[in-house]
């Protein structure tokens, strides 16, 4: 028997806090890879947490409606023949998540501050308690007996878990992760403007005769191309993480989405690489319903390895986007538009897309990001049959 | 079954966006505005107006006709016209 911490993750690289909305399983159940576990509020929305393992579940240790912080123990479970790990508290963007050594088999924890000077007694379950739901035993209000119990630790958790409004939280949350990346992350940027007339009349030919279920959008064959350079640039592909570029073998295409009512979530479209047109639409449409209506699943909201934002469709001409920490690069699309174009020493009026690149200068350069920029244009014009 | 009034037809529309944004409910849409720029709708909403069309009405909207449905009053002509006898 291995005992796992299934500690609360952190869903996107701006996520400190995740209130447990609903336990999808209980103690003794057994569990399988990839199975939804429990339900978090958070920032950008309620999302299904998976876990990873095939595991039997031994204890659940936050009560619905707390919040804790990212991570927090929130369960114990038994994993079958594998060796003691923490999960989280973020997990990489590759599909198998981090094996720690034994020794941090603890997650990381905020230190529990204790004011100089105050003696805080409190009991060595309490303080499990309270380090297990982000609590400062310190600000705990002990019960009759002066000595903080677990039970003190719950009241307080519970009584902190405060009502906030949440487009204001996930302002908080967008600014934290683009302050963070202005910060961190040296941007160099490229633009270019792309002839799409081949493409939109494949893609005029390619919706004739469908149905309105079957019909695919442009923004699908933006995200086809771009998922498919991204499988052979490494350096664009994955996470700058501890001062290393962790690339990926996988393509998870963040696909930024704009809420109604403002706000942005940039689910991770999983596999993007291996998705033809057709696949890719649905896949889109799949994900881009449930930002709206909720459902986005944990791996989702931390698997993204690169991001696409399409901002055409507002009369933008091109953007020029800030990187998702810890990504590596991010595509920018503006609109199409017609424009006089000069094609074999004529000028005739051609559907042109101007397609940006934001790159993080530690792990590549611009001549990397140049071509990274061509291989998308040579995969969206025109668009293999799929 | 008898064709629907151009009320219904209305009101399915209705139906059909708001669902696609919820935010709308209950707002009187103008019947001569692109819903588009009303609502700030994006393709991929358009689009869900017109699976949302075809699940109540049975119509499928082909691509080139979709411009016509940009604003209520010419969808429910177009949807009359689609569903006369």
């Amino acid at each position: 028997m291995a005992e796992l911490a299934f500690a609360m993750p952190a869903l996107g690289a701006d996520m400190e806090r995740g209130r447990v909305v609903r336990w999808r399983v209980k103690p003794g159940d057994t569990i399988g890879r990839g199975q939804v576990i429990v339900e978090v509020e958070t920032d950008k929305g309620l999302i299904d947490v998976e876990c990873f393992h095939d595991a039997t579940v031994m204890a659940l240790l936050v009560p619905e409606g707390v919040e804790v912080a990212v991570g927090a123990v929130i369960a114990r479970l038994d994993v079958a023949g594998a060796a003691p790990t923490a999960e989280g508290p973020r997990a990489p963007p590759a599909t198998e998540p981090a094996r720690l050594p034994p020794t941090s088999a603890a997650p990381a924890m905020p230190p529990v501050a204790t004011p100089l000077g105050a003696r805080v007694i409190a009991s060595p379950l309490a303080r499990r308690r309270a380090a297990a739901l982000g609590v400062d035993v310190a600000t705990v209000a002990p019960g009759t007996s002066g000595r903080i119990s677990a039970e003190d630790v719950e009241r307080a958790a519970a009584t902190s878990t405060r009502e906030r409004d949440p487009k204001e939280a996930m302002r908080r949350a967008i600014a934290a992760a683009m302050a963070k990346s202005k910060r961190e992350i040296p941007h160099y940027y490229l633009w270019q403007s792309v002839d799409v007339t081949d493409a939109l009349a494949w893609l005029t030919a390619h919706n004739a005769r469908r149905p309105v279920t079957e019909r695919v959008l442009f923004g699908a064959l933006v995200a086809r191309a771009v998922a498919r350079a991204a499988a052979a640039a490494p350096e664009m592909n994955g996470a700058y993480l501890e001062g290393a570029v962790r690339s990926s073998l996988e393509v998870h295409l963040g696909f930024a989405t704009a809420q109604r009512g403002g706000g942005l979530v940039a689910p991770a479209l999983l596999d993007a690489h291996t998705l033809d047109v057709d696949a890719m639409m649905s896949a889109i449409a799949d994900v881009v319903a449930r930002v709206k209506s909720g459902g986005l699943k944990s791996r989702e909201m931390s698997a993204g390895t690169i991001t696409l934002t399409a901002l055409g469709e507002l009369g933008v001409d091109g953007v020029l986007p800030v990187i998702q920490p810890p990504q590596l690069a991010i595509v920018g699309a503006g609109r199409v538009t017609e424009r006089p174009w000069v094609v074999g020493g004529a000028v005739v009026v051609r559907s042109v897309l101007t397609l940006s690149l934001a790159a993080d200068h530690r792990a590549s350069d611009g001549h990397r990001g140049a071509r990274f920029l061509q291989n998308i244009v040579k995969n969206l014009v025109p668009p293999e049959a799929p | 079954m008898s064709v629907p009034t151009d009320d219904e037809l209305r009101r399915a529309l209705v139906d059909a966006i708001t669902t696609v944004a919820p935010d709308a409910r209950g707002a009187s849409i103008p019947g001569d505005v692109d819903v588009r720029e009303h609502l700030e709708l994006d393709s991929m909403d358009f689009l869900r107006v017109l699976v949302g069309l075809k699940e109540r009405l049975g119509v499928d909207v082909p691509e080139a006709d979709a411009p016509r449905l940009v604003t209520l009053d010419g969808a429910v002509a177009y949807l009359r016209a689609r569903l006369a006898p």
